[in-house]
């Protein structure tokens, strides 16, 4: 027996699984007519609060559903479920970020064509969702105003990986002194271009524009898809 | 932390390549991570030296390679290595573009080792 030497090209990405599985999420979300939106932050910054706003609003002309993901508890399901949506908690231990397995097989035993807006809302962390596909349509990031100007820049693989930007708890802006100039440069040095949307669920500030926009791209994918 | 989802992710993988290659024995992995990948070089080399132990991989060095930032510049019609990261504006003119050529990257590019081929000793 000898052994030869030699140095093969590969070429793969790393997480080349989870990539084929959110194509394929994908895929079956456009032939099933689903919107899927990524919902990534800080834990605080108010996923839930704001997703909760956009289920019952958006729940009153289309059937929306939620996956909500956290290390432990029910509790964020719990609290969505108020709103009448379809939804279901993704728990992963340990596991910091969602990936597209467990969106796959949390998913199952619901029939996708009743849905029209999925909302995933990934476990509260800047850092390792970033690199994980989960077959959305569109990752929005949101950020509150309590947060620091400089944020973006602070973690920027995910605000260069986000379609849209959310700025939560406007209301706040002035009692804490909230540099909107500073904070609009930090997120387009990280991603020139990036739309931002302010937003207060509690004054609902915001809110109505926000909706609107969800609906014109919802209804934007479609239409594109079509003429494809 | 998510280098050590990522260094299993990296190792099957790298086994799974190996198979298809016939390499028998891995003796390192070539990586190029991107400064946009979000992957810590060393929180990664740390859980993959943790993840190899017990698998065919045992003993195989992980090699990574650094891919900075390139944008293509809209003004200048060029692409451009950037400095940093950030912000993203063109080196040259100072342009802000998001149009992103290179950065993202966490690519298994190629594996070195053997192939055990069955050679029969010289008759003498």
């Amino acid at each position: 027996m000898t052994l030869n030497p030699r140095i093969v090209e590969i070429r793969q990405n790393v997480l080349k699984k989870n990539d084929l599985l959110a194509r394929e999420l994908r895929k079956r979300f456009q032939e099933a007519g689903v919107y899927v939106i990524n919902m990534v932050s800080s834990p605080g910054a108010g996923k839930t609060t704001l997703l909760t706003e956009m289920l019952s609003r958006l729940g009153e002309r289309y059937c929306v559903a939620a996956l909500v993901g956290d290390l432990a508890t029910e509790n964020d399901a719990e609290r969505l479920r108020e709103s009448g949506a379809k939804v279901r908690q993704i728990t992963t231990g340990t596991v910091c970020h969602l990936e597209a397995d467990m969106v796959d097989r949390t998913l199952e035993g619901w029939n996708l064509a009743d849905i029209d807006f999925l909302f995933i809302e990934n476990v509260g962390n800047l850092v390792c969702p970033a690199s994980y596909d989960l077959g959305e349509n569109q990752r929005v990031v949101l950020f509150s105003v309590t947060e620091g100007e400089d944020k973006p820049v602070k973690y920027p693989t995910i605000v260069n990986s986000a379609d849209v930007a959310v700025i939560t708890k406007i209301d706040l802006a002035e009692a804490v002194g909230f540099q909107r100039d500073r904070f609009y440069e930090a997120l387009n040095d990280v991603r020139p271009g990036i739309s931002i949307h302010e937003v207060s669920v509690r004054t609902g500030d915001g809110i109505d524009e926000w909706i609107s926009r969800l609906e014109s791209d919802k209804a934007a994918f479609e239409k594109a898809v079509v003429s494809s | 932390m998510h280098e050590l989802s990522i260094a299993h992710s990296l190792v099957e993988l790298a086994i799974e390549a190996a198979e298809h290659t016939g390499i028998k024995r891995v003796q390192a992995l070539y990586v190029k991570l991107g400064a946009l990948s979000g992957v810590v070089k060393e929180a990664l080399v740390f859980s993959f030296d943790a993840v190899i132990q017990g698998t065919p991989l045992e003993g195989a060095r992980l090699v990574i390679e650094d891919v900075p930032v390139k944008v293509f510049c809209p003004d200048c019609q060029e692409a451009h290595i950037l400095p940093e990261p950030f912000p993203m504006r063109c080196p040259v003119c100072g342009t802000k573009t998001g149009q992103l050529l290179e950065g993202r990257e966490m690519e298994l590019y190629a594996l070195e080792g053997g192939v055990e081929d069955d050679v029969k000793p010289p008759d003498c």
